[in-house]
C-alpha cells in the first residue's frame, strides 16, 4: 500500500517536474520520535491535497517534499536548510511549535513565505511579516475553550490538569485560567505533570475530584491524556472531560481502550463527520490511502495547500519566479483573501499572520468524533 | 608563555598540539572559502555554529572525562545554563552596546562565568564522590538543572529584573519584557552567533585545555586518573584538582551554551537533556578519551552524518546507529589505529628519527 503510494507520488512529482512547471512546497515536522503522529498527518494531508491538485492539470502544480525535524529546534533549521538546498519556492513551516518558531526565523530572514499547518504558539508569527498560521494560536484556544464551556452550561467547577514543561499546554492553560472567573467558571483544582513523571496522574485526579470538580479542563497531547482518562477510571472518577486539538489522535493511538475516551469533549477546528461534499471527500481519500480517519493535523496540511493553491492562482504567480517575488504575492493575497476548507468556512488572516475561524466543538460517542452542535 | 611552554613540552606532545590547531585553523579557512564563493550548500552553512558548539562541548567533556577521568552524565545541564544565562545576558546588553560581534562576547563570558558556578556548587558533593557513583549523581544533576529551568520566570521592565520560581509572578510593568518563560523557555533571540566567533571560541578552548594539561595541574589530573591512592599519597588535593578541571569544563560549556543558543531564534531546556549530554560523551568516546583533535573531528562528523543521510528518510537514525558502532569498533582496531597512525606526517617523521 505504502510502496504504491509511494510510487504514485513519484510519478506525480516527476511528471510535475517533467513539465518545469511546478511549484516548490517544502515542509518540516516530527516523522519520526513522540510527535510522530501530527508531522506524518500533516505530511500525509498535504500530500494528497498535492495529488489532487496535480491531476486537475491546471496552471498550478505542486511539487512536495517533507524533511524530518524530530519535533527540535536545531533539527528543524537543518531539515530547513536541507530543502532551501533543494530550492523550496514556499514553505509550509513547521507542524510543531517550537521548531516553527525556529524556521519561521529562518523563513523571514530568507523571505521566503510560509504558511504553518499547526504550529499554534503566538511566537511563530509574532513579528513576521510573511509566517501565517492555518491553526488557531495557543491563547485563542484557551479562551474558545472557556467561552464554549460557559456557553453551552458544561460545569461551573472545573479542575485544570497541565504540562509545565510545554509550550503549548501553558499557553493554552494560560489564557483558560485567566478568562475562566470573568465566565462565571471556578477552576478549583489546578495540577500539573512534566516529562519524566507523566506517568502517574493519581495525585492531579484525586485533587480534582476531591475538590468537587465536574469537568477536568486537558489542554495537552493525547499520550498523557489516554493515561489520564485510564488512571480515572480505576479510581471511578467520572468527571466531564475537555480537551483541546492536542487531545486530537486519542482514538487512532496503538493498545488504547476506545471505550475510555467515550464522552470527552473536545475544541478543534476540523470534524470528520462533517457532511459537506469536501471533508467527505478529503476524509474518504485519506482512508483508502492510510488507513485511519484523518485528524486535525491532516486536515490543516490539507487545507494549506489549498489555500496555496488559490492564493497562487489569484495572484497569477508562475513556477519560474523566486522565492521572494513569491512571498510579496502571497502576503498580498493571505491578508486579502477568504478562504474555504476543510478546517473551516470563511477563514481569514490578519496582518499579523494569525487565522480567524470557528472552533467545532466535538464529543466522542462509540468511537468516533461526533459534532456537539 | 605558551610558546616557551609549549617547546618545553615533549616533542611529540607539542607536535599532537599544533596539529591539532593546524588542523582546525585549515578546517576554518576552507569553510570560509567554500562558505564566501557559494560551494557550501546551505544545509552545510547552517551546521556550522552548531558544530562549533559541539566541538568545544566535546573538548570540555574530555578534560573531565579523559583527563581527569570521571564519567560526567551531565554536560548538557551546564550548556543549558549558559545558554540561558548568555542569552539573557545579550538581551539585558542589547540597548547599551550596539555591536553585535562584543555583546556576544560578553553574553559568552557572562555564561561561563554562571555556568562555573553551577560546576563549582554541583562539584562540591559530586566530587566527594569516585568512578559510577559520580557519574550517575552528575546525571541526577543534568536534570535538576533542567527541572530548574523548566520553571524559572525572568522578567525585565524599567524597575530591574523580576524572577519567580513554577509560576510567572513577576508582575512586570508595562513595557516590561519576560525574558525566560519557564517551559516556553526564550523565544524572538536576535541570531547574533556566527562561525568565525565559534571558531574562535574553539581556539580558546583548545589554548586553556593544552596549556591546563601540559601544566603542574595537568599532571595532577593524570595522576589522580592513574592512580588515586598513589596521587593522594604523595600529598596532592585531590579534590582541589578535580574542582579545578569540573569547574573549567563546565565554564567552557557555558560559553558553548551561550554560542548554540543564540544561534536559533528560541531555545527550551528540554533541548539540553540527557540525550544531548550522552550525544557528547560519544563525541568524546569515539574521538578518543584524552584526544582532543579526535573529539572535535567526532563532534563534527556525528553532527554532519545525519544531515547527510536524509535521502534514506525512515531508515536514517538504523543507518546512523549502524555506521556509529562500525565506527567505534573501527577506531578501536588495532591494525586500523596503525594505518591511521601512519597517514600522520608527523608520527611518521618521528618515527623515521
Amino acid at each position: 500500500m505504502k510502496k504504491i503510494l509511494v510510487c504514485t507520488l513519484l510519478v506525480l512529482a516527476m511528471s510535475a517536474s517533467a513539465f518545469g512547471a511546478a511549484f516548490k512546497i517544502g515542509g518540516t515536522g516530527p516523522l519520526t520520535g513522540g510527535a510522530a503522529i501530527y508531522g506524518n498527518a500533516a505530511k500525509n494531508g498535504a500530500e494528497i491535497a498535492v495529488a489532487e491538485i496535480n491531476a486537475m492539470g491546471g496552471d498550478v502544480q505542486f511539487e512536495l517534499r517533507y524533511e524530518d525535524d524530530t519535533h527540535d529546534a536545531e533539527k528543524a533549521v537543518n531539515a530547513y536548510n536541507a530543502l532551501k538546498d533543494w530550492g523550496m519556492q514556499i514553505s509550509l513551516g513547521s507542524v510543531t511549535s517550537k521548531p516553527a518558531e525556529a524556521t519561521a526565523a529562518e523563513n523571514f530572514a530568507d523571505r521566503i513565505f510560509a504558511l504553518t499547518p499547526s504550529a499554534s504558539s503566538a511566537a511563530v508569527t509574532e513579528g513576521k511579516d510573511n509566517v501565517f498560521q492555518m491553526c488557531f494560536v495557543d491563547p485563542n484556544q484557551g479562551s474558545a475553550s472557556a467561552q464554549y464551556i460557559a456557553d453551552k452550561g458544561l460545569a461551573k467547577k472545573v479542575a485544570v490538569i497541565w504540562k509545565n514543561d510545554d509550550v503549548y499546554s501553558k499557553g493554552i492553560r494560560d489564557t483558560f485560567v485567566e478568562k475562566a472567573p470573568s465566565l462565571g467558571l471556578e477552576v478549583v483544582s489546578e495540577t500539573t505533570f512534566a516529562d519524566g513523571n507523566d506517568n502517574d496522574f493519581s495525585v492531579q485526579l484525586t485533587d480534582a475530584q476531591t475538590k468537587g470538580a465536574e469537568l477536568v479542563f486537558l489542554p495537552m497531547y493525547y499520550q498523557p491524556a489516554s493515561l489520564i482518562l485510564a488512571q480515572a477510571q480505576a479510581m471511578s472518577y467520572a468527571p466531564k472531560w475537555f480537551g483541546v486539538d492536542g487531545m486530537d489522535g486519542i482514538l487512532t493511538m496503538e493498545g488504547f481502550d476506545k471505550s475510555l475516551a467515550e464522552g470527552v469533549m473536545l475544541l478543534t477546528p476540523f470534524n470528520a463527520d462533517a457532511k459537506d461534499e469536501r471533508t467527505q471527500n478529503f476524509v474518504k481519500k485519506y482512508q483508502e490511502k492510510h488507513g485511519e480517519v484523518p485528524n486535525q493535523f491532516a486536515a490543516d496540511g490539507y487545507d494549506c495547500v489549498y489555500a496555496y493553491y488559490q492564493a497562487l492562482t489569484q495572484a497569477k504567480a508562475t513556477p519560474d519566479m523566486d522565492a521572494a517575488t513569491l512571498c510579496a504575492k502571497m502576503i498580498e493575497q493571505f491578508t486579502t483573501m477568504t478562504f474555504n476548507g476543510v478546517t473551516g468556512e470563511n477563514v481569514r488572516w490578519s496582518a499579523n499572520g494569525e487565522v480567524t475561524k470557528d472552533p467545532k466543538g466535538m464529543v466522542i460517542k462509540d468511537g468516533a468524533y461526533v459534532g456537539l452542535d | 608563555m605558551t610558546m616557551r611552554r609549549l617547546i618545553n613540552l615533549k616533542r611529540v606532545e607539542a607536535r599532537r598540539i599544533y596539529l591539532t590547531y593546524a588542523v582546525v585553523i585549515a578546517a576554518y579557512v576552507i569553510c570560509q572559502v567554500m562558505s564566501s564563493t557559494g560551494f557550501l550548500s546551505s544545509s552545510m552553512r547552517g551546521m556550522l555554529v552548531p558544530i562549533c558548539a559541539y566541538m568545544v562541548m566535546a573538548v570540555s567533556l574530555n578534560l573531565v572525562v579523559g583527563i581527569l577521568g570521571e564519567l560526567s552524565l551531565g554536560h548538557a545541564g551546564f550548556m543549558s545554563v549558559g545558554a540561558f544565562s548568555g542569552v539573557a545576558a545579550a538581551f539585558l546588553m542589547q540597548g547599551v552596546i550596539p555591536f553585535a560581534p562584543v555583546r556576544l562576547a560578553l553574553a559568552m563570558a557572562v555564561a561561563a562565568v554562571f555556568a562555573a558556578v553551577a560546576g563549582f556548587l554541583i562539584g562540591i558533593p559530586v566530587l566527594r564522590l569516585k568512578g559510577d557513583y559520580l557519574a550517575i549523581v552528575t546525571l541526577a544533576f543534568g536534570e535538576i538543572i533542567k527541572s530548574i529551568l523548566n520553571n524559572f520566570y525572568l522578567g525585565v521592565d524599567s524597575q530591574g529584573l523580576h524572577f519567580s520560581m513554577l509560576t510567572d509572578t513577576t508582575r512586570l510593568l508595562k513595557g516590561g519584557k519576560l525574558i525566560i518563560r519557564g517551559p516556553m523557555g526564550i523565544s524572538g533571540i536576535q541570531k547574533i552567533a556566527t562561525f568565525p566567533a565559534g571558531f574562535i571560541l574553539l581556539m580558546i578552548a583548545l589554548m586553556i585545555v593544552f596549556n591546563l594539561v601540559n601544566s603542574r595541574s595537568g599532571r595532577a589530573f593524570m595522576a589522580i586518573r592513574d592512580d588515586r591512592i598513589a596521587a593522594e599519597s604523595i600529598g596532592l588535593d585531590i579534590t582541589k584538582y578535580k574542582m579545578m578541571a569540573f569547574v573549567m569544563s563546565a565554564a567552557l560549556a557555558g560559553s558553548a551554551g551561550a554560542l548554540f543558543a543564540m544561534n536559533y531564534s528560541t531555545i527550551v531546556a528540554n533541548k539540553f537533556d540527557f540525550n544531548t549530554s550522552i550525544l557528547i560523551l560519544v563525541f568524546v568516546v569515539l574521538g578518543g578519551q584524552g584526544n582532543m583533535l579526535g573529539s572535535i573531528i567526532a563532534a563534527a562528523v556525528l553532527t554532519i552524518l545525519p544531515e547527510k543521510l536524509r535521502e534514506f528518510s525512515e531508515y536514517r537514525m538504523l543507518l546512523y546507529a549502524v555506521i556509529l558502532i562500525v565506527m567505534m569498533l573501527a577506531t578501536n582496531n588495532a591494525e586500523i589505529k596503525n594505518f591511521l597512525a601512519g597517514l600522520n606526517p608527523f608520527r611518521r617523521k618521528e618515527e623515521a628519527e
